[in-house]
């Protein structure tokens, strides 16, 4: 407990904007997609650290489900990402605009 | 306790490194193991904040299960390398740094700023208390049930979607 909290919450932040870079910039979808786990990690980042400060367990916990969800996401989300490369055979999400109008 | 902070120090560089290096590479292959060595990096972290469960699990969950389903999702589509992003739409680049350093700056500014802040004081027995198996394994099985079983019926639910969602049709 030497190193001040904010050194944690200050990389979990920076970490975060490169998550948005990442999702704003990249144009395949499947880096798009692993720049979101790396922004869900940086706010597990937040959680665990605020669990550990206070001694309260909840926070690990928390972080626990978002596991859970964030497998399931992946998991949904790459099948979604195999079918429209199956019908359009890209995943460049710029020639993906089926739902636009 | 200089160890502690020397082990921040390598842990949260691999962490920062890792991350822009994913975020730049046009390769997704790479990509996908530098976001593998900023999960490692991550569990490291965990460790120094005394989540010992959490940081097994970071391992095995993320670095493990989730980023080799990534792999192999990149090795079964063969994507095409990109373009540079920046040469394509260069007015985009002032758009993105504006909203991405309004962002950070919020964060910061929170950060440096709120109140709440400054009246933790954090205590290293309670610390290491709460991240052992022990205390994770009773809340999770008397106050926090609920949602465990909501857990794996969500991932239930994922399972199919993605068996449905991935399946050949034929016609």
């Amino acid at each position: 407990m030497q190193i001040p909290i904010e050194y944690y919450l200050i990389l979990s932040a920076f970490m975060f904007s490169v998550g948005i870079v990442g999702v704003l910039t990249r144009r395949n979808a499947i880096v798009v997609f692993m720049s979101v786990e790396l922004m869900l990690n940086s706010a597990n980042l937040t959680l665990i650290t605020f669990s550990s400060y206070l001694g309260d367990a909840t926070g690990q916990l928390f972080v626990f489900f978002v596991m859970a969800v964030a497998a399931a996401e992946a998991a949904v989300g790459l099948a979604i990402i195999i079918a429209i490369f199956r019908n359009k055979l890209t995943v460049n999400i710029d020639e993906i605009n089926i739902l636009k109008w | 306790m200089m160890l502690e902070i020397v082990l921040f120090i390598i842990f949260a560089t691999v962490c920062v490194v890792s991350s822009v290096l994913m975020i730049t590479r046009q390769n997704p292959v790479i990509s996908a193991l530098f976001l593998v060595l900023n999960f490692a990096g991550l569990a490291g972290l965990y460790l120094t904040l005394n989540a010992q469960f959490i940081a097994v699990a970071q391992v095995i969950v993320y670095a493990g299960a989730i980023m080799v389903f990534f792999l192999f999702v990149i090795m079964l589509l063969n994507p095409e390398k990109e373009k540079k992003f920046f040469k394509q739409k260069p007015k985009l680049k002032i758009f993105i740094v504006v909203i991405v350093a309004l962002v950070l700056l919020q964060i910061v500014y929170m950060i440096f700023l709120s109140k709440p802040l400054n009246a933790i004081n954090p205590e290293v027995a309670k610390s290491v208390d709460a991240g052992t198996v022990e205390t994770i394994g009773r809340e999770m099985f008397t106050k926090y049930i609920l949602p465990f079983e909501a857990a794996g019926y969500l991932l239930l639910a994922a399972t199919i979607g993605a068996l449905v969602l991935a399946k050949k049709k034929f016609e």
